[in-house]
């Protein structure tokens, strides 16, 4: 059996195993390669109908040519989608203009996150992150425990094996379920030619430039490139050791903010 | 933006703009579509025997740092005036760097040789081994890291066994840190003898011992001819590609089916048992019994969402979703499987475990027992030996319970049947998880099951349903405060069954007891008499009262059966058939050597016999099994009457009486029906 096949199989049983544990989840999605891909293998998972919610945290610096796929794929899939809006902290002035992209980032997704989960009180959320993206995830479980303060202990995490995760969760607290956790940048995008998953063309080169990965944009970088096809992305993938995320600025910031992020409840 | 500047904000999408790429379905046909194996390699061993400096040793040999990442790490050691270690190219967290140790388990990956490798760091800390246990349970390969100054440890040992608990049996020894013992081959001669006599009394058997300076990079990537010259064997990354490429621990294609169900979604018209293949092959029109209902009925298709080609068949390891024929009754945890393959259906597991969680396994206390998707209350009936990792051997003194990190080989009994596999005959059915508070606690393996010879038929059959009682086993052993039980006397006439069976019931009706003696000769009277002395008709004499004791006990009594029954085949498929009605049975040997009971002959049984006026008389002419591993023994002819009884009276209280827990939980008569 190929790899791809095994890497997706495991993500169906993870997204199954979600589902018949939890009474509530709901998925983020961020509409970038790995959102895609999760929305198309848990199509898969339940034979065509996705039974919960998807979440698009808003962060009103959305690229209109994402806002325009939202759209797109909000009739294209048959989602159920609630879109999120940190109101608060836009009215209080947070924004790029004037605060730190790690300040912004934590409260226009992080802190918008938290505010929808005091409200539609998910005891799931699944999530694309994957173990390769930086070390700090390369440490993660595939049901990871947050407590009610969104926190993550990352110095205390359950034990998981055989395919049995922590399913026991209590009132507040949610658990990220996260079903890509062992793909790899690389892996995303086979699986995407593969299965001819569509994305946003934002990956692709347009006047000698290309979106690697998709945030704010003010802070989110083109990177040189000609590529126009997932050939070429695979082949631009293979020869390079640039870090996936090196064109998001929030990582960069200070030392060790992916981790402050992270364990403050960023995905 | 603070500290840099704000780009223009991006125009708006024209009219008509079309946002989603369309990629061509390539399927199979996708260049690169089977993706690439990664074989994943746990590094376990002791604390400080240099697993993170190899990691970073392995990745900085095979140039797999991402760009920048050696001279970040370089500068921040300069920042915080320490020398550079390659441990620290792993060491991510800033509060790692502080404590010098690896918190949890990590993975990395590197190429080398045309290969893709996956590394999965275990911490050494004893407190972090659920963390190792996590790290290695998703394995192909190991390697087990030995400080050659330090010899093995104590985490060197208990990394061992629990690699060989989670099914880890590629296993590459690194002898470490051979700078600090002159690189001597004697040093390394001596602590390969000990460890592959370690791993030995594992069944573990390692591909290769390595003599490496991980510091020093030697015999990592390179050999060093010049100073470890002596030794002939591969580097650590020749031994690596040499092993098969990984991509999981796939199952068995050829192996029994296994389907495990997931769950049932009604979310259209159709009825979609999702779940995964563990074991074996799965073909629209196959014929599957669902277990532990074992209802059965065709697959009718296989659903693929996105693919336009229909499904046939899949194999171990797919994730799958079916609609049936017929709508039978099945739901999340049931098992399905072909007729002439069937897994164990039984409330009793044997097992070797592992316990992680801070507060002990106490025998009798509610643990949940996970296995696949089912998920049921069990207790420990019986702790039969405590593995010490130092020694291998059993610890001393009978345990009262299974402490953190302790290795044990235990009997569980679940509150409803359980469907299983031996460990060694379908792995992922023969290994479970156990859980007592939110997170799992521990884990094993089922050492041995009781495969049935053959399905029941009256529940197969297609024209024969089941009929379901409605008051519930527990209610019943609420009712009359015992759990009902088969006690299985086996031993040659005149070893003294009757007699204790008599004796037995007696004691037990006085105690409240609930009880009845199932005798053979009686049987023979009635439900029997149809039958003869001929091999076939002494199994189905057995098979008969088999059953009879099954159903008894089953309506709550301690049935005490007394009968020769001299085949292990025939007493198995009665042990088979009450485990599998979630019925306590106990297999008793009335022992006694041939010559004493032919000296009693209470009933001139032998001596009729010995002169052939009776044919096919157990001891003499037709033979007695022995059993070869029963419950309880007792040897009648060298302890009286009083000890035996003594011995079966504690035996059986032990068996059926309920634990005051037991009591309050379960519900009272008025409860459950």
């Amino acid at each position: 059996m190929s790899y791809l096949q095994t890497l997706e199989d495991q993500s169906i049983y993870i997204f199954r195993e979600a589902f018949s544990n939890f009474k509530n989840m709901a998925m983020p999605w961020s509409m970038g390669k790995d959102s895609n891909t999760l929305i198309w293998l848990a199509k898969k998972a339940f034979a065509g109908k996705i039974p919960f919610p998807l979440v698009h945290i808003d962060t009103t610096y959305e690229f209109p040519e994402m806002l325009a796929f939202r759209e797109w794929a909000r009739k294209h899939y048959d989602i159920d989608l609630i879109v999120i809006v940190n109101e608060e902290a836009r009215k209080r002035g947070v924004g790029y203009e004037t605060h730190d992209p790690v300040t912004v980032t934590h409260e226009l997704k992080s802190a918008a996150l938290q505010q929808a989960l005091a409200k539609y009180k998910w005891d799931a959320l699944v999530t694309g992150i994957r173990r390769d993206e930086d070390s700090t995830r390369a440490k993660e479980r595939y049901f990871s425990p947050r407590t009610a303060d969104n926190e993550w202990e990352y110095r205390d995490q359950p034990p998981e094996f055989w395919g049995q995760f922590t399913t026991a969760v209590k009132p507040g607290e949610h658990v990220r379920v996260q079903p890509l956790l062992d793909w790899t940048e690389l892996d995303v995008w086979e699986y995407i030619r593969r299965e001819g998953i569509p994305v946003p063309k934002m990956y692709f080169a347009e006047n000698g430039r290309r979106y690697r990965s998709l945030g704010c944009w003010p802070i989110t970088k083109s990177v040189e490139s000609q590529v126009n096809t997932i050939e070429g992305i695979i082949e631009e993938l293979k020869s390079t050791k640039t870090a996936e995320r090196a064109g998001r600025a929030q990582d960069h910031h200070e030392r060790n903010a992916m981790q402050k992020l992270r364990a403050k409840g960023f995905l | 933006m603070s500290g840099g500047v704000m780009p223009p904000a991006p125009k708006p999408v024209p009219a008509g703009f079309e946002p989603a790429f369309f990629p061509k379905r390539m399927g199979g046909a996708a260049a690169g579509a089977a993706g690439e194996p990664r074989t994943r390699i746990v590094v376990v061993g002791h604390v400080d025997h240099g697993k993170s400096t190899l990691i970073g040793r392995l990745l900085a040999d095979t140039d797999s740092l991402p760009e920048g990442k050696l001279e970040a790490v370089e500068k921040a050691c300069r920042e915080e005036g320490m020398p550079f270690e390659h441990a620290f190219l792993l060491d991510a967290l800033l509060e790692e760097q502080a404590q010098n140790i690896t918190i949890d388990t990590t993975r990395i990956e590197f190429r080398h040789g045309g290969r893709a490798f996956q590394i999965i760091d275990a911490p050494g800390h004893r407190e972090f081994i659920k963390n190792m246990v996590t790290g290695a349970a998703a394995a192909d390969e190991a390697i087990l890291m030995i400080d050659a100054k330090e010899g093995l440890k104590e985490q060197t040992r208990r990394h061992g066994l629990l690699l060989s608990l989670l099914g880890v049996a590629k296993v590459i020894v690194a002898v470490n840190k051979m700078d600090l013992v002159d690189w001597k081959e004697g040093r390394f001669r001596e602590l390969e003898k000990e460890i592959r006599e370690y791993l030995g009394g594992l069944k573990i058997s390692p591909r290769e011992v390595i003599p490496i300076s991980a510091r020093e990079g030697s015999q990592v990537k390179n050999p060093d001819a010049k100073r470890l010259g002596w030794f002939r064997g591969p580097t650590l990354l020749q031994a690596l590609l040499a092993g098969a490429p990984g991509g999981g621990r796939a199952g068995d294609v050829a192996g029994p089916l296994r389907f495990v169900v997931q769950d049932v979604y009604r979310f259209d018209d159709r009825r979609v048992i999702a779940g995964r293949i563990e074991s074996g092959t799965l073909k629209v029109g196959d014929s599957v019994v669902f277990f532990p209902d074992r209802k059965t009925t065709r697959i009718k298709t296989i659903e693929d969402w996105g693919n336009p080609d229909p499904v046939r068949e899949l194999g171990p390891g797919r994730a799958v979703a079916v609609t049936l024929e017929e709508q039978i009754f099945v739901e999340r945890g049931h098992v399905g499987a072909h007729e002439d393959l069937p897994p164990v259906e039984s409330r009793e597991v044997r097992a070797r475990i592992f316990w992680l969680d801070a507060e002990a396994l106490r025998l009798q206390a509610p643990v949940q027992l996970r296995l696949a998707t089912q998920n049921v209350e069990a207790r420990l009936v019986a702790i039969d030996r405590v593995v010490d990792a130092e020694k291998l051997e059993q610890k001393s003194g009978a345990r009262e319970e299974v402490g953190r990190f302790e290795v044990a080989e235990v009997r569980i009994r679940c509150r409803r049947p359980l469907v299983y596999d031996a460990h060694d005959r379908v792995e992922p059915l023969g290994r479970f998880a156990l859980q007592q508070g939110p997170r799992l606690g521990g884990g094993g393996i089922v050492l041995e099951a009781e495969y049935p010879a053959r399905l029941a038929k009256a529940v197969t059959g297609e024209h024969l349903t089941w009929t379901e009682g409605r008051v519930s086993q527990e209610a019943r052993a609420a009712h009359f405060g015992h759990e009902g039980a088969v006690i299985w006397l086996t031993g040659l006439s005149g070893s003294g069954k009757s007699t204790l069976a008599v004796a037995l019931e007696s004691l037990l009706f006085r105690r409240g007891i609930a009880s009845m003696i199932l005798d053979g000769d009686n049987l023979r009277h009635g439900l029997c008499a149809d039958l003869g002395f001929s091999l076939e008709d002494r199994a189905e004499n057995i098979r008969r009262a088999g059953e009879m004791a099954k159903l008894m006990a089953e309506s709550g009594l301690v049935v005490i059966s007394s009968l020769i029954s001299p085949l292990r085949k025939e007493r198995q498929a009665v042990r088979s058939a009450c485990h599998a009605a979630g019925v306590n049975y106990s297999e008793v040997f009335v022992n006694a050597p041939l010559g004493e009971c032919e000296k009693r002959d209470p009933r001139g049984l032998y001596r009729k016999a010995r002169a052939g006026e009776i044919k096919g008389f157990t001891g003499i002419d037709s033979p007695y099994e022995e059993p070869e591993r029963p419950d309880l023994v007792l040897r009648t002819d060298r302890e009286n009457v009083e000890s035996s009884v003594g011995q079966l009276l504690r035996h059986v209280l032990g068996l059926v009486r309920l634990k005051d827990e037991d009591r309050e939980s379960a519900e009272g008569p008025g409860g459950q029906i």
